[in-house]
């Protein structure tokens, strides 16, 4: 382990820049802290925490000059992954038919040829490469369930009917080019449940460089972990020396500050995970989806902070001559009627039948679809829903009768 | 974690084409069905050729600046040469692509999804059951074990329409139906008195065609509730769970398992559909509004 005191934060941002990334870190913007582009450690939230709860999300001064002293806001690294709309193409009508090209490319094909242009150079498929800090352990997880979401895991059921399995350029393109500097956890927000999803709060792998944010006293110093090859090259060019058992321990005392503020409850919430899949496809009928269907708004705010749920529509216009057309991509939600709209009527009308499918998706079928659960517990669904329903407290009311209605037959 | 963020990440790999963009095809032929179907017989208008396809796969059909629906493919796997699609105005992009004519242009992307079994049903005999649109998607399956007959025992097709201007097809249904060697049953709810023949649900039909239960692979397409009462019907028969297939319909935007739209269940109807055997959704099918 290493470390780098606070002016090295600055030199990291610089080298990246430097190395032509676009550097996105945590601001202060509009009462939240979300990410944005950053040109240096001053455009931290510094001293600035969230207290988070169902429904709620308040700023809060610390008592100290931490950068990294809140936990996860509206905002996840999805937006800068799987942007929240994007330009898949534009047409031309021409006397063969039509002529296509991507945004900003500027090229096109000839005799009514689509041009063949390789998806991942043109256009809304070349972003600049992105530079992220601040990645939790439970939002490093999240990308990885996006992985398979949009590239290597994903049709591992068609795969085996013979239907091919696609990957995203827009996505794979971003995600292939991103630097992710995670931070390491020391405090639980109020509706974070890493420990129970198995994600976190410490990030073991899938990081360039992961910091631990050590205040003890007077100190006050970064603990580093480089976590790829090109995470060691960057780190190179940031002045830093091995740290000292003692540094080494605080920082491992920093992380588990936040594992024992979930499991003893003080801060956070657990969510019972065994059998879930199962638990939940037995009670498609349960009483309890009337429930929360009563408080539920249908609103689409948790789908839209979730950092893994990746549903989008595609959205097809022209101009007013008819002559040009495009396609956009943009971000939607199992929450919109229209979401299942089949000539006729939708799918899914009810309320009840939209929250359902969202969160057997997230924890049951999303296992079939990518052997993997779609939740992380980084809690941003109870924060930001309106009305505060928290999908801990809907498994466990389930659970809690799925239990006794078992136990009913055993003794019936 | 199965993937790391370094520079050897699988994602690299990423589709060659682009499956999101549509390719030009010109129509060649328009035929009316009934008021509000018609029947396409689409050629690449760039020059390329056309992908084979299995019967029961799909193509999204883009209407220029307007959208893109999934429809499937009604034509002769045999028959390479021409893409045939049959499709209702039900919305605004179907009703663009219906209001097309010969020489214009038309984007498709695909074929996708999954195939009816035409393999696996080798030697049993075959019920195709269909509802109104329902039989352009097993017309493909129709043709196939046509082309194959000797390999399959019975064949009968059971077709139920609104009404007898409501039939599709039916110029070849008369033609199948005075065939030896195929049972061809067709009825409709509603009808005047120049039809002759049966007028009920489909389901009603199915003491009429011959077929072994044990040894039978029934396919299934047309509206949810017509096939629920089928499968009851075959499964009351002897039918087993994992011989009869049904092609499901949801709401596409991708077709490429991306756009979550389709989802049933755990299954994405676009590439884990729309073909499914019964017994893979019999959980899925029990469940309103999933």
């Amino acid at each position: 382990m290493q470390v780098f005191d606070l002016s090295a934060l600055d030199r990291l941002v610089q080298v990246l820049g430097e190395r032509g990334y676009l550097v996105i870190g945590p601001v202060l913007r509009d009462g939240a802290i979300v990410y944005d582009e950053i040109t240096s450690s001053r455009d931290l939230p510094i001293g600035w925490t969230d207290l988070q709860e169902g429904g709620s999300y308040r700023l809060h001064k610390r008592a100290d000059q931490a950068r990294f002293g809140y936990v996860v806001g509206p905002h996840s690294w999805k937006r800068y992954l799987f942007p929240p709309e994007v330009r898949l193409w534009q047409l031309r009508r021409s006397r063969d038919g039509y002529l296509g090209s991507r945004q900003s490319s500027g090229q096109t094909g000839d005799n009514g040829q689509l041009d063949a242009i390789s998806p991942a150079t043109q256009g809304d498929l070349s972003p600049p490469r992105q530079a992220f800090i601040g990645v939790r352990s439970c939002e490093l997880h999240a990308i990885h369930i996006q992985d398979r979401v949009f590239g290597a895991g994903n049709g591992a059921r068609g795969a085996a009917r013979g239907t091919p399995n696609w990957h995203d350029p827009v996505y794979a393109r971003r995600r292939h080019d991103a630097f992710l500097v995670s931070v390491q956890c020391t405090q639980a927000g109020g509706t974070c449940f890493c420990t129970s999803m198995g994600t976190g709060p410490k990030a073991e792998s899938g990081f360039d460089l992961a910091l631990t944010e050590v205040i003890d006293g007077k100190e006050h110093y970064f603990a580093v972990e480089a976590g790829s090859d090109r995470g060691r090259e960057v780190l190179e060019e940031v002045p830093h020396r091995a740290a000292t058992d003692t540094e080494a321990e605080a920082a491992a005392r920093a992380v588990a500050r936040s594992v024992d503020q979930m499991d003893s409850g003080v801060r956070g919430r657990t969510m019972e995970t065994a059998g879930i899949k199962e638990l939940l496809y037995r009670n498609q009928e349960h009483p309890r989806w009337d429930e929360v269907a009563q408080r539920c708004l249908a609103c689409a705010n948790c789908t839209m902070v979730c950092p893994t749920c990746f549903c989008s529509n595609v959205e097809d216009k022209s101009d007013i001559t008819g002559e040009h057309a495009e396609r956009w991509r943009r971000w939607d939600s199992c929450f919109h009627r229209d979401f299942s709209y089949l000539h006729g009527g939708s799918v899914r009308p009810s309320t009840r039948a939209r929250y359902r499918q969202w969160m057997t998706h997230k924890l049951a079928s999303w296992i079939d679809q990518f052997g993997t659960s779609g939740c992380v517990g980084c809690g941003r669904c109870i924060t930001w829903c309106p009305v505060g329903i928290d999908i801990t407290e809907e498994v466990a009311a389930i659970r809690a009768s799925d239990a006794q209605h078992r136990e009913g037959e055993k003794s019936g | 974690m199965a993937t790391s963020a370094t520079s050897d990440s699988p994602l690299r790999e990423h589709g060659v084409a682009d499956p999101m963009m549509p390719r030009p095809f010109r129509i060649t032929r328009k035929v009316k069905e009934t008021h509000d179907t018609v029947t396409f017989d689409l050629v690449p208008a760039d020059g390329g050729t056309i992908a084979g396809f299995a019967p029961g796969q799909f193509n999204m059909l883009y209407a220029f600046g307007i959208g893109e629906v999934p429809i499937s493919i009604s034509g002769d796997p045999a028959n390479p040469e021409v893409l045939i699609h049959t499709l209702r105005a039900v919305g605004a992009v179907t009703r663009a692509l219906c209001d097309a004519r010969r020489g214009d242009i038309v984007g498709v992307r695909g074929p996708f999804g999954t195939a009816w079994p035409a393999e696996q049903a080798r030697g049993d005999d075959i019920v195709l059951i269909a509802g109104g649109i329902g039989l352009a998607p097993l017309r493909p399956a129709f043709y196939r074990f046509l082309t194959d007959r000797r390999t399959y025992g019975r064949i009968s097709l059971i077709y139920g329409a609104r009404t007898p201007a409501e039939l599709l097809y039916r110029r070849e249904l008369e033609h199948w139906r005075g065939q030896f060697g195929l049972d061809v049953e067709v009825t409709v709810d509603h009808a005047a008195a120049d039809w002759y023949g049966p007028v009920g649900v489909v389901t009603r039909l199915l003491s009429r065609v011959r077929f072994d239960p044990i040894d039978t692979t029934a396919l299934l397409c047309g509206p949810e509730v017509m096939m629920r009462f089928a499968i009851r019907d075959l499964t009351r028969l002897g039918v087993a769970d994992d011989h009869i297939f049904l092609s499901m319909e949801r709401n596409m935007k991708c077709a490429i398992g991306f756009c979550g739209h389709c989802q049933f269940g755990p299954a994405f109807v676009c590439k884990d559909g729309p073909v499914f055997s019964y017994r893979d959704v019999a959980r899925l099918l029990a469940v309103a509004e999933i």
